[in-house]
């Protein structure tokens, strides 16, 4: 399973950085000017020695696109700063590659009740759903599913695991 | 995209009776009472060859001890050991200060077969209340002893014993190197003879008693996605409820049996609907944004509770289980999830966010006043005990879920320690089938 998912990981890396790169530093704005994209194109101008924005860019969204989880507060589906980079770069993905479809998994951390964060994971999943759409995924390309906080990643019972819990898992 | 017709599932993992029940299970009393009624449980003679494997006094001393009504008097105190009623002698427990008295004894009658007799007595009348006669298998003997608790506890409180009931829970083992092994699981109320309902690879969730005691309603991730279903505890017979689209879970019965909440996302979020067993029909209960789940049945089958957050926060709400607008039950505090009713209606008990713990909580529905049971920090699921005294939950203890109970009044709590892996979910069975007994 895990090795499974490393995989197909590692693949969308060598994927992204071989392939689409060059297709998506033409239309860089399609997020609608997120942090990444705006700190790529304004680091070249302050030195010339150093790579290009389109390489910069090509590769920052490359190791946007080896994150496959996206995280959130207690109880909350909000969508933070982190995790909408993330989301752009999956987005853009899916946007170039029309034949993938992706699965995303809403998980929630031990605390508060089974059922609530069975409720809870499936509008996390939800939301990041959402945010695909507005970048131009269709949704019949989007599967959601909730497991509550029944498949968490870390058990100890502290902030830090806790954390990691909370998440939604993006898969192909 | 409910399948149609009803689909049976023969089931090759029931009943798998647990070869040592025994040796699953300790119980710990972590909060005692010095109050309670003093009674003396003189230990049960035996004649036979080989002593039965369980001992009939020693279970009725930890039902009744655990009831927390009760101050089960040492044995060593003891000035005599009566097993027969002609050896009583009042004085001796009048001495201890015991108000009521119980002797009886275990007698193998054929190969397999047992005679189990007891007498409880009013210490201070002199007089007998209750005296039965069991003739049953070996495997019955905690089963008699159970129900000698009930007779015990109904005599002396003027209340039924909920001692003959069962507890249904989730457990969840990580063999090593292994995947792990969830299995929905039913013991006595006391935690001992475990059987596996279902065994799974993926997670099971929820389970929710019919009102007859024989089937289980549940939520299983076999498919990769909550899907609800009903399975028949005797003959292991399974159907498969509900998989609509998005999540499927939260199943609580109404009082007759006949219809089913559910939590179903198949309209875009998570609302309450009402499945009529025999149709199938769905009735939508809840309309709002906010996540609505968590339902449970006023025992007059009028009302629903539910936790909704559309006031920003989890809460317990309460409707009519027709329809309508939803009134806000709790507002202490920004965590109350999953209410369910004590069997007279009068209160119920949810989990509650507390300084950032989650404990167990009841509240009186006639003046909203709200009690904190326990003082632990991961307690969820809590089930009241079918006459209404005690609680069963589950809570963690260094690292490992396990099931606890708490008297409904927070004053007598203990922790049922299986020996391996997490336990979670409990759901407290209705009354049970009464055993045979001749006065």
């Amino acid at each position: 399973m895990k090795n499974g998912k490393h995989l197909v990981v590692s693949l969308l890396i060598a994927f992204a950085m071989a392939g689409c790169a060059g297709e998506q530093a033409v239309k860089p704005s399609t997020t609608g000017g997120g942090e990444q994209g705006a700190g790529a194109q304004t680091a070249p101008a302050a030195g010339t020695a150093g790579p290009s924005a389109r390489e910069l860019s090509a590769q920052k969204r490359a190791e946007l696109l080896a994150q496959h989880r996206v995280h959130f507060a207690f109880d909350s589906s909000a969508i933070d700063d982190d995790a909408r980079a993330i989301i752009e770069a999956h987005a853009s993905y899916l946007v170039d590659n029309p034949s993938i479809n992706v699965t995303l998994q809403g998980n929630c951390d031990e605390r508060g009740t089974r059922e609530y964060n069975l409720a809870l994971g499936e509008r996390r999943a939800q939301s990041v759903e959402k945010m695909m759409k507005v970048l131009g995924v269709a949704g019949s390309r989007i599967k959601t599913v909730s497991y509550g906080e029944e498949k968490p990643l870390c058990e100890e019972h502290n902030e830090s695991c806790w954390r990691q819990n909370r998440r939604v898992d993006i898969s192909y | 995209m409910m399948r149609a017709g009803i689909k049976w599932f023969a089931m090759a993992t029931m009943m798998l009776w647990t070869a040592s029940a025994q040796a699953v299970l300790t119980i710990e009393i972590t909060r005692g009472v010095e109050t309670g009624l003093p009674i003396a449980i003189v230990p049960f003679s035996w004649e036979g060859p080989v002593a039965p494997s369980q001992n009939v006094s020693d279970v009725i001393e930890a039902d009744l001890a655990r009831s927390g009504r009760f101050a089960v008097l040492p044995r060593k105190d003891f000035i005599s050991t009566p097993h027969q009623d002609k050896d009583v002698v009042f004085k001796d427990w009048r001495i201890l200060k015991a108000e009521a008295l119980v002797i009886g004894s275990v007698k193998l009658v054929s190969p397999g077969k047992f005679q189990v007799q007891f007498r409880l007595y009013d210490v201070f009348k002199e007089t007998q209340l209750a005296g039965f006669r069991y003739t049953v298998a070996g495997a019955m003997l905690r089963s008699v002893a159970h129900q000698i608790s009930d007779i015990v506890y109904e005599k002396l409180t003027g209340e039924p014993g909920a001692f003959s009931t069962r507890i249904a829970y989730i457990t969840r083992e990580e063999p090593p190197h292994a995947k792990p092994v969830y299995k929905l699981q039913v013991a006595d109320s006391d935690g001992f003879n475990p059987q596996t309902v279902v065994r799974s690879a993926e997670p099971l969730m929820s389970p929710a008693w019919s009102p007859d005691g024989k089937r289980l309603a549940y939520v299983s991730f076999e498919d990769k996605r909550s899907k609800v279903y009903i399975q028949n505890i005797t003959n292991g017979q399974r159907e498969l409820i509900a998989e609509f689209h998005g999540i499927n879970s939260a199943p609580a019965w109404s009082p007759d049996g006949k219809q089913l909440a559910l939590t179903l996302s198949r309209d875009g979020n998570a609302e309450i609907y009402i499945m009529r067993l025999d149709t199938r029909a769905l009735k939508r209960l809840t309309y709002d944004p906010a996540i609505d789940t968590e339902a449970a049945w006023s025992p007059d089958g009028k009302d629903i509770i539910f936790t909704s957050d559309r006031a920003g926060s989890p809460q317990i709400y309460r409707m009519s289980a027709t329809g309508g607008p939803a009134e806000r039950l709790t507002f202490e505090g920004d965590y109350n999830a999953r209410a369910s009713y004590a069997p007279d209606g009068k209160s119920i008990t949810f989990v509650s966010r507390q300084q950032g713990n989650f404990r167990i909580a009841v509240m009186q529905l006639d003046n909203r006043t709200m009690q904190i049971l326990t003082d632990t920090s991961l307690d969820e699921s809590p089930s009241f005990a079918p006459n209404g005294r005690m609680i069963i939950y589950a809570t963690e203890v260094r690292g490992r879920g396990v099931l606890a109970s708490v008297s409904a009044d927070g004053r007598v709590r203990q922790l049922f320690k299986f020996e391996e892996g997490d336990v979670r979910e409990p759901a407290w069975s209705p009354y049970n089938r009464v055993l045979q007994y001749k006065e």
